[in-house]
């Protein structure tokens, strides 16, 4: 378990913003703060659904599709991995528009962070699959199974548990990234720090602060992470 | 003559240009038990493979029942298989793994169950009797809700041959299926092909390397040379009076072993 190092950062990062914070009244900076929160921990877990979502599609069709969905997934994960983050928030929002697709801010943040993401997700997913030994495919052959229905009921049930350790990693490089968000005037966490920094230039209290909410989402994501690793290890070994 | 349950007719496979079976000709009648013995590497595995539609044969056709299952008649004449052709050709067939390749996600019943309820459209409850029939059949009526790893080797191979009976197979194929237990596991598992073999009307294949199992359980006994059947025959004669050189060789170099 590798909970308890995390604990113990945890805890010795918010004794010190706080004993830094407490010189001044570290308080009136917490709901503005907090509201940026807010929209960052929306943003990470939309992105998160679109990216286990475009992975998951991905990664099948560009396993099993026709050749059509084979390239059409290919060049999606190649595009995606191939280019920076900010160069797809940018695209999206700034560019888009271009040809007559307006979208809300929110939804192009939690689009190409999502679509981001998931290029690497739908790697981490078709290593999951490949993983599941040959001998279950040859089992739901023999037991008359369709392809697809031994995908979905056989082999992706025992590859979701493969999957979740690298997936954990990815939500948090996607917490991680919702930082560049504050350059299409979205006012998330690291936005909000720097607005009161720029007028108030309590540096020190106010980014001590912001340190400790970005570390507690992404502790909050091991958590959950590690809590569904436990359940779907639940009864399962693999069959060699 | 009735017709065969199984007909292979001059049926080749070939890896890249290795010839792992050479226009092999063998029928099986009904209900006929058969033990596949020889040598490593002579092909025996990828008989029932091939039979299981896992691997894809080369040349020569493949009947079950009557029915060519590895083509189908298209305007009088054979044409390669298409996948709804093989799913309904392959319900006849039943086959169990030298490494059980149960699900390890879903419990005994529910390995039993999968099949029957999404495959042949059964409902769950009469899905559920029937997988707890099987494993009361096989001696794991206590052992229902346990999951694979959870159960001994003997016990996980039971549970897959409930799982592979639980689709009314009329023919059942089985590959080493003691090869990769305890030596004190073998003998529960063969009690209960022991069982399958007197009490239900299956036609029976089975590669196996336990020679007196074989004398028993078998009608014929197909002695596998390089990719081609070299001797067959009742087990009395097969054992006891081999013609050819080479089963006299590979059933003294397998009593040696024990
Ligand atoms: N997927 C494969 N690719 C290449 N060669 C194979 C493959 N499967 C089996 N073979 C070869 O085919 C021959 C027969 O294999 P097999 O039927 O498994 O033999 P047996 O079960 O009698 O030991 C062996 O020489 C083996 O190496
Ligand atoms: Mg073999």
């Amino acid at each position: 378990m590798q909970l308890r190092p995390l604990a113990i950062c945890a805890i010795v990062f918010f004794t010190a913003g706080l004993a830094v914070a407490s010189f001044a009244n570290f308080r009136e900076f917490i709901p503005g703060l907090l509201q940026g929160a807010w929209i960052t921990v929306q943003i990470t877990i939309g992105g998160c659904i679109v990216a286990v979502v475009a992975a998951l599609l991905a990664a099948i069709a560009r396993m099993y599709g026709p050749a059509p969905l084979r390239w059409l997934a290919v060049s999606y994960i190649e595009l995606f991995r191939g280019t920076s983050a900010l160069v797809q928030l940018f695209w999206l929002f700034f560019v888009l528009p271009h040809f007559g697709i307006v979208l809300e801010p929110m939804s192009v943040a939690i689009a190409a962070l999502g679509l981001n993401v998931g290029a690497y997700g739908a790697e981490v997913v078709r290593g999951a699959i490949t993983a599941v030994p040959r001998g279950q495919w040859e089992a739901s052959v023999a037991l008359n199974m369709p392809r697809k229905l031994a995908l979905r009921r056989i082999i992706l049930p025992q590859a979701f548990a493969a999957m979740i350790p690298p997936w954990g990693n990815l939500f948090i490089e996607l917490l991680k990234a919702t930082a560049l968000v504050s350059l299409i005037t979205i006012s998330d966490l690291a936005f909000k720090a720097q607005q009161m920094n720029q007028t108030t230039f309590r540096t020190v209290e106010i980014f001590s602060i912001v340190l400790v909410m970005y570390l507690a989402i992404s502790i909050l994501i091991t958590v959950g992470m590690r809590a569904l690793e436990t359940v779907a290890a639940r009864g399962m070994a693999r069959g060699r | 003559m009735t017709t065969p349950m199984v007909k292979f007719d001059n049926v080749t496979k070939r890896y890249g240009s290795l010839t792992v079976l050479d226009s092999l000709n063998l029928e099986i009648a009904p209900n006929e038990k058969v033990a596949i013995i020889g040598p490593s590497g002579s092909g025996k595995t990828t008989v029932l493979r091939m039979l299981m539609t896992l691997e894809r044969i080369n040349d020569g056709v493949i009947y079950v029942d009557g029915e060519p299952m590895t083509h189908m008649e298209k305007n009088g004449a054979l044409v390669p298989a298409s996948e709804r052709h093989l799913r309904r050709v392959r319900g006849n067939i039943g086959m169990v793994f030298q490494h059980f390749n149960l699900f390890p996600h879903m419990s005994a019943l529910k390995n039993c169950m999968e099949a029957p309820i999404h495959v042949l459209g059964l409902p769950r409850v009469e899905a559920e009797e029937r997988a707890a029939e099987l494993l009361d059949m096989v001696g794991l009526g206590d052992k229902k809700g346990h999951y694979p790893s959870q159960l001994s080797g003997g016990q996980q191979q039971r549970v897959a041959i409930a799982r592979a009976l639980a689709m009314r197979p009329k023919v059942m194929l089985f590959d080493e299926v003691t090869s990769a237990l305890d030596p004190e596991l073998v003998g529960e598992v063969l009690q209960v092909i022991r069982r399958l073999a007197k009490e239900h009307s299956l036609t029976m294949l089975m590669v196996t390397h336990q020679m007196g199992f074989a004398k028993e359980f078998a009608d014929r006994v197909c002695f596998f040379h390089s990719g081609k059947i070299a001797e067959q025959g009742a087990p009395e004669d097969l054992f006891n009076n081999p013609r050819e050189e080479r089963t006299q060789q590979f059933l003294s170099a397998v009593l040696e072993a024990g």
